[in-house]
């Protein structure tokens, strides 16, 4: 078929049914809003019982003995396990891959056999009628346990006199990679500035409002499992249980309902849930786990956790010659199952300096264990680390040259006329804008006010400070994320759309709901293709017996490889529309197009509608001529292939107040000037970026898991773990520039990432930008108005 | 426990008599609410931090998971399921309208509190509405389209006063 007759271009918004590029409200936004989402908690099924974890209260210890005899005796206690029982229906795990050097993680059981290794981790679990009855007698398990050294801090966690936490390993390293082009010490022996920081990050988790829950429903008679689950990732969960369970795989069947937010905490094979699907095949009947707000804080994968040293060597015009950084991460006492906890570290050691020209660079990334809770990817992974140790030292470097902040950045940015070409790591890079995205923020921004601004306030004793900042985002990542390594997770995704004998047009898609709104992009996309009203069109998805198989939401992949294949799909419906069509209206193939649910004749004259071409089809088949191929169902997939990910860029800014009395910062502006390719829904993307941007200011000024001297998590509670409220939180003012990825017909890159992983950055710059009159900078996140007034020498 | 105490207790939700429930006196309302299939009232941290459990108690929001349901007998109770006003669904059009969510989980407590700001039949900056909502934890927006939503209620709504 001829594309460019058939195929309507994309983005032209004067044609009808034309929907990429509108910002369409979500046809489900109202069920959600008034609380008729359903999620994993809603969820009652016959029979069904409930289960309260035994936690290690340690953070490190030997288990001497466990007694669950005054547990059991609770009446509504239909049982206690341990891992005796439970690991005769499920398997441990190792959370390692093999295409990244060395992973050293030992076996991972699903509840604690023998040792204990961070508080929370789940050492027993009581099965009973009621959550409520479940709890209480989950305080009667008693475990006796003797105390270990615990190794908490991860500077110290490769010193001879530290406790080593796997004997087997011999020490506590995990990973180690080291980048190496050119030669970054020739560079700074040329250089005629060198600038030197070292920033830390804290431990924070993502908070997502829902806990994990889980559902498991094991039927016995047909050997089947039945999970529902607040996922990411159906198909891997399919794989997985099946693995440890020794179930076939067909016979695992992944439900994921709404989500309550998810930001990668839920795309993680995590203890309590694999011990849930285990108990639901040991007593052959509906299990369900929710976790409470503490086991979120205490069990939830945490990110971050970071202490990275950087050095940039520039010329005296200002251009960069070299750039270093060593970063050091602390990730619990396993890496997880099955993304593993190296690709935080790898992602910084990818992304550091990656908007800029960089001749020579050199990292050193190096994660160790601690007994603390387990650290993997969450929102932005690894990118706050690697932006904010770039956007600091280019910051620092134009500042010691005196040369506009700006300025140096236009002079270092990769051009936007120079693509394809390589991060200084070494990683491919197309389609990119950083020039243009930095034009417009300027604009935005309004730089030379800002500087006015700045200057009069300080003439009043306020120190405003504001920042600009460039980066990349990692979004639809190819085979070479996760496949590659090992690990069961699909990089392609299918789309199957097909049209019903009412004239309805229904999708089925592998990628996911979490909130971002795929159902809107999906229907926008089918519907924008297809040539029909978008309420025609419905969407299925996170159930692993209805949809295609792929690899759900994460990684911001949802819009450009499982959108693409909604529009691959619905391209091929759309032509085996019209060649029925040829038969039945007698015309050209060429004559017919598709619009408002109709076909109609290019050239004027009768159309018929869709309903009527399905019924023709599906009840009336002996009207077509015999062997007319009569398909109204299309199925396509998408994967990324020959670059490892599509990178997006944003260039970011924002303006603060620093209150050098309190110590507190105030976001006064935020501006974000992101290219995500084709939008295909404007508002939403808008949300991602303003939602991330948020998250990431919680990272940068208030986000901490804070751990005693113990081992104790000491804020598991959202009233003493601070996240962003509304009343701190600034208008963000947003922008796009669009080059489209030329890895697909759609063009659409992601854009969820990028709030989070630029915002970081450009906190710090901002307060350290106000912080240049009183000749002090801080440089750990959060930045707490305690950090800020140390800063200052005032306490 | 065998020994729990349990109550008797009564009370209209959404405008329906509930009569004669027995319940235990520990459990919290929140929880007596999504057992009695009111699962629009959202547990999100049951220590009365997120606000996702919002409900409305004789016209005043109540954090259900403060609240212990014995607490609540002979109360008139609203959910989310029960905020039907022409207000409400005026309220409810602004927040599809401006993507005033996302997940959804926290959604049920913010109307609530929209409901309470929209009660009080004036006009608010952003800067008011959004402390106004500071007791509402919201993961996923940022918040802005929450605060655009409530803007663009109070303006429709206070039309014509």
């Amino acid at each position: 078929m001829d594309d460019l007759n058939q195929n309507p271009k994309l983005g032209s918004a004067d044609r009808p049914n034309s929907y990429i590029g509108r910002s369409v409200p979500r046809e489900r936004a109202k069920k959600l809003l008034e609380g008729k989402g359903k999620y994993v908690d809603d969820i009652l099924l016959p029979r069904m019982v409930h289960l309260s974890y035994v936690r290690s209260p340690l953070a490190h210890a030997k288990i001497k003995s466990i007694n669950t005899e005054n547990a059991k005796n609770i009446p509504g206690v239909l049982d206690v396990f341990t891992i005796d029982d439970i690991e005769k229906v499920c398997s441990p795990w190792q959370g390692v891959l093999g295409h990244l050097g060395e992973m050293r993680s030992p076996t991972q059981y699903p509840l604690a056999k023998d040792v204990v290794r961070w508080q929370g981790e789940p050492v027993a679990v009581v099965v009973a009628n009621k959550r409520a009855v479940a709890e209480d007698a989950s305080e009667l398990v008693e475990i006796d346990y003797e105390d270990l050294d615990a190794q908490l801090d991860m500077e110290t966690a490769m010193d001879k006199s530290t406790k080593v936490i796997h004997d087997d390993l011999g020490n506590n390293l995990f990973w180690t990679r080291t980048v190496n082009q050119g030669d970054v010490s020739e560079a700074f022996k040329q250089s005629h500035i060198v600038e030197e920081v070292t920033l830390d990050f804290a431990r924070h988790t993502g908070v997502t409002l829902e806990t994990r829950a889980i559902v498991a429903d094991w039927d016995s008679s047909e050997e089947r499992m039945t999970v529902y689950h607040n996922g990411q990732a159906p198909h891997m969960m399919q794989s997985i249980i099946a693995k440890h369970l020794n179930i076939t795989e067909g016979l695992v069947r992944i439900i994921s309902c709404d989500v309550g937010g998810s930001f990668g905490i839920k795309v993680h094979v995590y203890p309590d849930e694999m011990v849930t699907v285990a108990v639901s095949k040991l007593l052959k009947r509906p299990v369900k786990f929710v976790a409470d707000r503490l086991e979120s804080y205490s069990t939830d994968i945490h990110s971050r956790c970071h202490k990275i040293s950087g050095k940039i060597g520039v010329d005296d015009k200002g251009k960069i010659l070299g750039f270093e950084i060593d970063d050091l991460s602390g990730i619990g006492p396993f890496s997880v199952y099955p993304r593993t906890s190296a690709i935080e570290t790898n992602q910084v050691l990818n992304l550091s300096a990656a908007s800029y020209v960089v001749p020579n660079y050199k990292a050193k990334g190096t994660v160790v264990f601690q007994n603390k809770t387990p650290m993997c990817q969450y929102r932005a992974v690894g990118h706050p680390i690697a932006v904010a140790i770039t956007e600091a030292l280019v910051d620092k470097a134009a500042n010691a040259l005196g040369m506009d902040r700006y300025k140096f950045r236009k002079i270092n940015l990769i051009p936007d006329n120079s693509y394809p070409t390589k991060t200084p790591s070494g990683v491919p890079l197309e389609d990119l804008s950083h020039e243009a995205c930095i034009e417009k923020l300027k604009k935005m921004m309004n730089i030379s006010e800002l500087e006015k601004y700045k200057k009069e306030s300080l003439a009043k004793g306020k120190y405003k400070g504001f920042s600009i900042i460039n980066m990349v985002e990692v979004t639809n990542p190819s085979p070479a994320f996760y496949g590659v390594g090992g690990a069961p997770i699909s990089s392609q995704d299918g789309a199957s759309i097909r049209l019903e004998g009412s004239g309805a047009v229904h999708i089925s898609t592998s990628i996911t709901e979490q909130g971002q709104g795929t159902e809107a992009v999906m229907q926008q996309i089918a519907a924008d293709q297809l040539g029909v009203k978008i309420d025609t069109v419905r969407v299925t998805h996170g159930d692993t017996d209805a949809t295609p198989y792929g690899g759900g939401t994460w990684a911001s992949r949802g819009a450009g490889i499982g959108g693409e294949a909604v529009l691959k799909a619905s391209r091929k419906l759309k032509e085996n529309i019209l060649n029925i069509a040829s038969v039945i209206m007698q015309s050209e193939v060429n004559n017919l197009d598709v619009q408002n649910d109709q076909v109609i004749r290019k050239d004027g004259g009768e159309g018929i509608s869709l309903k009527d071409l399905a019924q023709i089809v599906y009840y009336r088949g002996h009207e077509l001529p015999p062997g007319t191929n009569a398909e109204l169902i299309a199925t396509a997939s998408f994967s990324i292939e020959g670059i490892p990910f599509v990178f997006t860029n944003s260039a970011m800014g924002c303006l603060v107040d620093v209150d050098v009395d309190t110590g507190l910062t105030k976001i006064e502006k935020f501006w974000a000037v992101e290219d995500c390719g084709t939008q295909i829904n404007p508002k939403l993307v808008e949300e991602q970026i303003r939602g991330g941007v948020v998250q990431g200011i919680g990272g940068a000024l208030y986000e901490e898991c804070i751990y005693d001297e113990m081992g104790n998590l000491t804020n598991g509670n959202m009233a003493d773990y601070l996240v962003p409220m509304a009343y701190e939180m600034p208008d963000i003012i947003v922008d796009h520039v669009t080059t489209n990825s030329g890895r697909s017909i759609l063009g659409a890159k992601g854009a969820g990432e990028a709030g989070t992983g630029g915002a970081p950055g450009a906190i710090m710059n901002a307060i350290n930008d106000a912080l240049i009159p009183l000749n002090t900078e801080v440089t750990s996140q959060p930045i707490t108005p305690e950090k800020v007034l140390k800063a200052l020498g005032k306490i | 426990m065998s020994n729990l105490n349990k109550t008797t207790i009564s009370m209209i939700i959404n405008n329906e008599n509930y009569d004669d429930l027995t319940v235990e006196t520990r459990q919290h309302l929140g929880d007596f609410l999504r057992d009695l299939g009111f699962k629009g009232t959202h547990l999100g941290c049951e220590q009365g931090a997120c606000g996702a459990c919002n409900v409305l108690v004789d016209g005043e929001t109540v954090r259900s998971c403060l609240m212990l349901a014995v607490q609540a007998n002979g109360k008139k109770i609203t959910t989310v399921e029960g905020l039907n006003s022409s207000e409400m669904e005026i309220v409810k059009d602004c927040f599809v309208k401006n993507n005033a969510m996302q997940c959804g989980f926290c959604s049920s407590g913010m109307l609530m509190t929209t409901y309470e700001i929209i009660k009080s039949k004036r006009k608010h900056s952003r800067e008011e509405i959004r402390e106004m909502i500071s007791g509402n934890y919201c993961r996923c927006t940022g918040y802005q389209a929450i605060v655009d939503a409530v803007e663009d209620s109070l303006n429709k709504i206070n039309v014509g006063m």
